[in-house]
């Protein structure tokens, strides 16, 4: 889906969220506690919100949300982000977007 | 009263009093043998009976159809009456055999509780902390089959413990202890995918603790043990280190710190969200079904949170097991199992030793 394509690229950490989703705010809280500041995308406060949610179910997404996306690549939900943090591959993978949310 | 089919009143013989007659024979079923199959022929009997009831007033009333009105209004009457009694006897009925079904589920239950205390060595029949006996607030079949499961769990458990020791006070070779170290590992990952379906079928239940020893449900954490908890308990117990198994277990503690650390915070976020939702428009009536609903809803959630911690301990236990040797990962699953065994045996020698007041 284009939208999401589009976002995924302008940002360099994208989270797909839901406002009522406790999962996705603690994927954000995680990324938070390392020094990154993704763009949280509240997909139901979008009115394409459900389009959008098979778009990202059939793109793999377990979640479908959090849907995390990294340099415009869809890393995966929940359960991805967590392997690859406690297997220390996270942290190379935001480490050139932890700079560029400081200069913000 | 030895058997039900001797106990059975001809129909033809009553008349419109015959319903009542067989909500009382009901009760004469309180001593027997209640088994799915027993219930099957109770009930195929009881509905020919309630059948033959109304049959047997719709013939002779034919005879009243030529004669005056009056007596025909009598007639429509009582057939009417009858069909009421008869349909209010086939409800009272089915609402007694569902309650002897879940009476059954009850008692089996309470046999696996007790067979888990008897296990456990603790007096069984005198009196027992609730903790020991599992929380039976529910007659959930899912929950029934998931204690079940839990005690052979614990059972096996124990048993791979005892083994572990012997192998590694053996002299048996990494590739043999590679074998016991993935059985180890996979029982573990076992009791993940049963706490998966269990917390499908009551997640409450899962989360509060009571399917495990107090002891245990003091460290609990979003279902289970604290996955940083795990790697303090285990790293002096894993020495000699080389120091880089050293800085990997450091840097493995730091992400599952912060791991937890992320879910802890959302499932405050569920709390408060879960508590917003029970208590919005508390003063206005209408909305009551619906604020339940929207409640239940955000249950799934914490089905997702329980499914969420499991995964992050399965992926430390993994991690850990790739950083260590197949002798140091043996070691550190002893270790591990005793912890737990431990935490176990406290509880229950907790409980058999109450404290007296000071």
């Amino acid at each position: 889906m284009e939208k999401i394509v589009k976002l995924a690229s302008e940002n360099g950490i994208l989270i797909m969220s839901k406002s009522s989703c406790c999962l996705c705010y603690a994927v954000q809280i995680l990324f938070q506690d390392l020094g990154v500041h993704p763009l949280i995308y509240e997909i139901d406060h979008d009115p394409e919100g459900k389009e959008i949610e098979k778009a990202l179910i059939r793109m793999g997404c377990s979640g479908p949300v959090p849907a995390v996306f990294i340099g415009g690549k869809l890393v995966g939900s929940t359960n991805e982000v967590m392997s690859l943090h406690l297997s220390g591959s996270l942290i190379p993978l935001i480490t050139p977007y932890q700079a560029l949310s400081n200069v913000k | 009263m030895n058997s039900t089919s001797t106990q059975f009143v001809p129909s033809r013989r009553m008349g419109i009093h015959e319903p009542i007659h067989q909500m009382a024979m009901w009760g004469d079923f309180k001593g027997l043998d209640t088994s799915p199959s027993m219930i099957l022929e109770v009930e195929a009997k009881l509905d020919n009976q309630s059948e033959d009831t109304s049959h047997g007033i719709v013939g002779p009333s034919n005879k009243y159809d030529q004669e005056a009105s009056k007596p025909a209004d009598k007639v429509l009457r009582r057939l009417a009456q009858n069909r009421e009694a008869a349909r209010k006897s086939r409800m009272r009925k089915k609402a007694y055999v569902q309650q002897l079904e879940s009476s059954k589920l009850r008692l089996i239950q309470l046999e696996q509780e007790l067979d888990r205390a008897r296990r456990q060595g603790l007096p069984v029949g005198g009196a027992l902390d609730n903790s020991q006996l599992g929380y039976s607030g529910t007659t959930n079949p899912g929950i029934t089959t998931f204690e079940m499961e839990y005690g052979r769990w614990v059972d096996e458990q124990n048993r791979q413990i005892s083994d572990l020791k012997n192998a590694l006070h053996s002299d048996i070779g990494d590739v043999e202890l590679r074998l016991f170290v993935d059985s180890g590992m996979r029982h573990y990952f076992d009791l993940f995918t049963m706490k998966a379906t269990a917390a499908r079928c009551d997640v409450f239940y899962l989360m509060s603790g009571m399917w495990k020893t107090a002891a245990e449900r003091f460290f609990f954490w979003i279902g289970g043990f604290r996955p940083s908890e795990l790697l303090k308990v285990l790293l002096p117990h894993l020495e000699p280190l080389s120091e880089q198994q050293r800085l990997d277990l450091c840097n493995l503690g730091q992400s599952c710190q912060q791991a937890e650390d992320a879910l802890s915070q959302g499932m405050e976020k569920l709390h408060q969200i879960l508590a917003e939702t029970v208590a919005a428009r508390l003063l206005g009536d209408e909305n009551y079904y619906q604020q339940i609903g929207a409640a239940i809803e955000k249950l799934d959630a914490l089905v997702r949170f329980v499914g969420q911690a499991d995964h992050l301990r399965q992926e430390t236990l993994q991690q850990i097991s790739r950083i260590l040797t197949t002798r140091q990962a043996a070691r550190g699953l002893l270790a591990l199992g005793t912890y737990f065994q431990r935490l176990r045996d406290l509880s229950s020698h907790w409980s058999t030793h109450p404290r007296e007041s000071a």
